[in-house]
């Protein structure tokens, strides 16, 4: 799990404490939902029929587990320190991140960059479209009904919710992803940054930098 | 006119940021999709993932949380495909409670022993 994903919200039945046994549901924390022994049901059913199996589930799991926003943060420091890899990537995002040894997915991904002028923010308004692939999985606000509804209307105020505020001569675009094509903002290289070396660099991504919700930090 | 899913651009209140880590079962959910959306299978589409969401209604969209959301179009999808049939499923369903329920009892009763 990717700890930029954890800020210590929990929400009912939903309780992750990272130490169960993966076949067991939450039984420490008292009720079960009907929707987990749902899960459940289907799972022993789907592994009994053997449509899938119980090392499968498990396998893909640890590739869910092993996306995360380093990998999108890698590819941005790359683009910040080497022109030609921004073109390839503003390009084509999969075969750039090939280059790297990033398995993005089959899903096309379009990097949208920021610039003096330009601010660009992504949302998926029908559902959750987002690049899994190269942040991990999408964290609740943005499958949410406020985010979807609002932030095609109001971006800067909505952005301005989350302490990120665009001048009013910067144009904010927002990108609204679909099943078929995903959105990655590539944030613009903060000042003060000439120093840096490329990993250094990456850290200053985050996650929403990449939504465009926030901006890379500051040296 | 426009169905629920369908919200670009309309009022709602302050974005709430709030996030949580993934349940175990959440995980599994998402799993089982890819698993079945996966080119070894292709049982089903993200699109008929979509459309069985979709198709729960404006007052079941709004009440379930995501990943019940995604198990309730999978299981349905499952049903009308025949990969598995609404009986079985209940059985199985009734299964899995009792042995969760006695699972729990035996863990309750370990720990009343414990702190005696």
């Amino acid at each position: 799990m990717s700890d930029m994903q954890d800020n210590g919200h929990h929400h009912d039945h939903d309780h992750a404490h990272g130490h169960r046994h993966p076949f067991q549901p939450d039984l420490e924390d008292g009720d079960y939902s009907y929707y987990q022994v749902m899960t459940e049901a289907v799972i022993e059913l789907l592994v009994g029929k053997k449509v899938i199996t119980a090392e499968e589930l498990r396998s893909t799991i640890e590739v869910i587990d092993s996306k995360s926003p380093v990998f999108g943060a890698r590819l941005i420091a790359r683009a910040w320190v080497d022109p030609a890899f921004k073109a390839r990537m503003l390009e084509d995002v999969i075969s750039a991140a090939g280059e790297l040894g990033i398995d993005a997915g089959a899903i096309p991904i379009r990097a949208v960059e920021n610039t003096t002028a330009v601010h660009n923010v992504i949302v998926c308004t029908l559902c959750s479209c987002y690049p899994r692939s190269l942040i991990g999985l999408p964290p609740d606000w943005y499958k949410a009904r406020a985010y979807r509804s609002r932030v095609v209307r109001e971006p800067r105020a909505v952005l301005k919710e989350f302490g990120t505020q665009i001048p009013v001569d910067v144009e904010v675009r927002v990108h609204d992803s679909t099943a078929d094509l995903r959105y990655m903002v590539l944030p613009a290289r903060p000042s003060g940054t000439g120093d840096l070396d490329e990993e250094a660099l990456a850290d200053l991504v985050t996650r929403d930098c990449m939504i465009g919700t926030a901006l890379p930090k500051s040296a | 006119m426009r169905r629920h899913h369908d919200m670009g651009g309309l009022d709602a209140g302050p974005v709430v940021q709030n996030e949580h880590d993934f349940a175990p079962w959440e995980k599994r959910v998402d799993a089982v999709l890819r698993l079945l959306s996966g080119p070894e299978r292709r049982l089903i589409t993200v699109d008929e993932l979509r459309r069985g969401i979709e198709d729960l209604g404006p007052g079941a969209y709004d009440e379930m949380s995501y990943y019940e959301r995604w198990i309730a179009s999978i299981t349905n999808n499952l049903i009308e495909k025949g990969v598995l049939n609404i009986d079985e499923l209940g059985l199985k369903m009734a299964d899995v409670e009792a042995r969760w329920d006695a699972d729990r009892a035996a863990k309750n009763e370990t720990q009343n022993e414990g702190v005696k």
